[in-house]
């Protein structure tokens, strides 16, 4: 347990949906009724074991669940230190830690009633999830995705069609990941008595930080006795390591640990092209300060004036001036660390991963990767690392081509 | 009493319904948008809506979009906006000035310093679309400490059973958005929001004015015909986003201001 009078970090958020400063429900009044609504519906949702029932079996034979707890033997050997293991939460359908949230948030939806789902996407992950599970559910299902990301992520966007969705470039502001945000909440308040907004990530007004992490939590709660059959019984992590844009995955993985004093946590976020060049990242702890943004209190990216700034990261999945609420309190009571990775150090883990283990990485799990490759060596080599290997690398090749020089032209 | 409270009162008395105009501050540039403002309440605007210009306005639609937008490019802050009202102040006393926007910038300056600020620039109410009663600990309540009148949105979605909790810190008027929707979205109808208002109106002593898909004269009678008055925004925004000068703004918000007048 906690030794600084908290009792548990695992009750957060309060009733007002606040993690510490952090959090709350900062929406316009068209919208407040239905977050209600689905806070209850979610309150019931959460102890009902048919709820459950239902997870368990589409994570199982749909999703894939569990996904491996893989020992990474050359990595390890090649950094000589700590024994890395990988959370293997790219070998998910839809290549991506994005579904596992999905599936919860589509259920709850169709115990509501709501025949219209919306998305908001950066990369296309959450987008490619959501089209993927309305497919599965005959829902309809609309995606606003920054105009800019509808160019850069292609193949995403033809795979959101294929899946019957119906993708919004958004051209509003700046075209970006946040304005996709605001597109979806514009939608959201229009269309608010049939649709149901599934936020891809551990922001947006309460329930939606908590429900999301709750949903993501079955990666942290898989490595628990995964580990443990590993490496024997009661045998926790040293370390876990996971790349924050929002920060669902990293919550996801974070979350089973928080009451584990003996377990390091590191969140890794962007750092652009450096968090001292100022917009050149998007590190919003590192290089961010509190406020208020879509529909939550967090650490945010802003001007002088309280205006909201644009991010910078080669990763479009972690383009994103905010971060989870929750991640915002853990950072202010020290709980979880916060280091940031330039483009360039990820790069070069994504290409460590391919040569040593086979495994072509998505460029967000490459900038934990490229922390673990940090600090790997600096600790023994009975220090265990779990790092989240998030996503898979196949959306990201042209990204990385580009870098790299190589040109893909056939 | 806040000049909130004084002008519903003198219209009352008159038996006349209000006209509440919306412009975005610093659009297109702060000249502009000053002497545009300046000149309302010779339109026959009864209260002013200043809009405080934010990078993501997640309620608004296209046309204030882009006048938030244009007012930042400009180089338009906080700082600026309570300048512009302490200038208009200086030639006029009486029309009640209410700040609208979002609540980032507000934060970010400090909640106690925005406050003594706001006053002393004679801002005599504060709309925050982005906090809502469960929030009202963080500017509502220190607002009508100090003062300041803090307006609630209403909405279609405001049920029977929300309908005290979002009047309960209420002050000033209620504001009803007239749609499920974001600003300059489609129009309302006068015989859709009246059974709302009456419903609003049965529950408080407060003035209940109506916004959201006003464009014309004519439907600025019909709506104000069946409330105490009604907003428009969008639609002359509209025309200083389109470049016209103050004059013919103003002249287009003469027309609808006299619609609400002659209802």
């Amino acid at each position: 347990m906690a030794d600084d009078g908290i009792n548990s970090y695992m009750t957060g958020p309060d009733e007002q949906g606040r993690f510490g400063i952090h959090g709350g429900r900062f929406v316009s009044e068209t919208l407040m009724p239905l977050i209600l609504d689905l806070e209850a519906r979610y309150e019931f949702a959460k102890t009902d074991p048919e709820f459950w029932a239902e997870m368990d079996d589409l994570w199982k034979h749909y999703v894939g669940r569990p996904s491996p707890l893989y020992y990474a033997e050359r990595m390890t050997e090649h950094l000589g230190g700590a024994k890395i293991y990988l959370k293997r939460d790219e070998l998910n359908h839809t290549g991506a830690h994005k579904i596992n949230n999905v599936l919860g948030q589509i259920i709850l939806a169709r115990r509501m009633g709501k025949t219209r789902i919306i998305a908001e996407t950066g990369a296309g992950q959450h987008g490619v999830a959501t089209a993927t599970v309305c497919a599965k559910f005959g829902l309809k299902c609309v995606v606003y995705m920054g105009a800019h990301d509808v160019e850069r992520q292609a193949p995403n966007v033809f795979r959101m069609r294929l899946l019957g969705a119906e993708v919004v470039p958004v051209t509003s502001g700046r075209g970006t990941l946040k304005d996709a945000m605001n597109d979806a909440l514009r939608d959201w308040v229009t269309n608010v008595r049939d649709t149901f907004y599934c936020i891809g990530t551990v922001a947006g007004p309460h329930p939606y930080p908590a429900m999301v992490r709750d949903f993501q939590s079955i990666i942290g709660k898989e490595v628990r006795w995964q580990l443990a059959e590993q490496e024997g019984e009661g045998r926790l992590p040293d370390t876990v390591i996971a790349a924050i844009g929002g920060g669902s995955n990293a919550m996801g993985l974070f979350y089973p640990f928080l009451d584990d004093p003996s377990v390091r946590i590191i969140g890794v976020e962007a750092g652009g092209k450096g968090v001292d060049d100022r917009m050149q990242h998007c590190a919003s702890l590192t290089g961010g300060r509190p406020g208020v943004l879509h529909g939550n209190r967090t650490y945010l990216l802003q001007d002088e004036d309280g205006q909201i700034l644009e991010g910078f990261s080669i990763s479009a999945g972690l383009d994103y001036p905010g971060i989870g609420p929750e991640h915002a309190w853990l950072h202010d009571i020290g709980r979880a660390e916060y280091v940031s990775i330039t483009d360039a150090e990820a790069l070069e883990a994504f290409q460590l991963s391919c040569a040593l283990e086979g495994i072509i990485p998505a460029l967000e799990p490459s900038h934990a990767l490229a922390h673990v490759v940090k600090i790997a060596p600096t600790l023994p080599k009975d220090h265990i690392i779990v790092m989240n290997m998030c996503g898979r690398g196949d959306k990201d090749i042209f990204t990385v081509a580009k870098h790299l020089g190589f040109d893909m032209k056939i | 009493m806040t000049r909130i409270d004084d002008s519903f009162a003198r219209l009352r008395a008159e038996g006349k319904k209000a006209f509440v105009a919306y412009i975005m501050a610093g659009d297109p540039d702060l000249e502009t948008s000053l002497a545009v403002m300046k000149g309302l309440p010779a339109a026959g605007v009864d209260v002013i809506e200043l809009g405080m210009p934010f990078t993501d306005p997640m309620a608004d639609g296209e046309t204030i979009q882009l006048a938030g937008q244009r007012a930042l490019e400009g180089g338009q802050t906080l700082e600026k906006t309570l300048a512009m009202a302490r200038a208009f102040r200086e030639g006029d006393q009486k029309t009640p000035i209410v700040m609208m926007g979002y609540y980032n910038p507000i934060y970010s300056r400090g909640v106690e310093r925005f406050l003594a600020d706001a006053r002393e620039a004679g801002i005599d109410g504060l709309i925050v679309v982005d906090l809502p009663p469960e929030e009202d600990s963080e500017l509502c309540l220190p607002a009508q400490a100090a003062g300041i009148n803090f307006i609630r949105l209403a909405t279609p979605t405001t049920d029977a059973k929300r309908l005290p909790t979002v009047l309960q810190n209420t002050s000033g008027f209620v504001y009803y958005v007239s749609i499920t929707g974001i600003t300059g979205a489609g129009a309302a109808r006068p015989e859709d929001v009246a059974p709302e208002v009456a419903r609003i109106k049965a529950a408080t002593d407060l003035p209940v004015i109506v916004g959201f898909g006003i464009t014309t004269p004519e439907a600025a009678q019909g709506i104000a015909g069946i409330a105490d008055g009604c907003v428009v925004g969008s639609a002359i925004v509209k025309l200083i986003g389109e470049g016209r000068p103050a004059a013919e703004v103003l002249e287009r918000v003469a027309a609808l201001a006299a619609g609400a007048h002659a209802a």
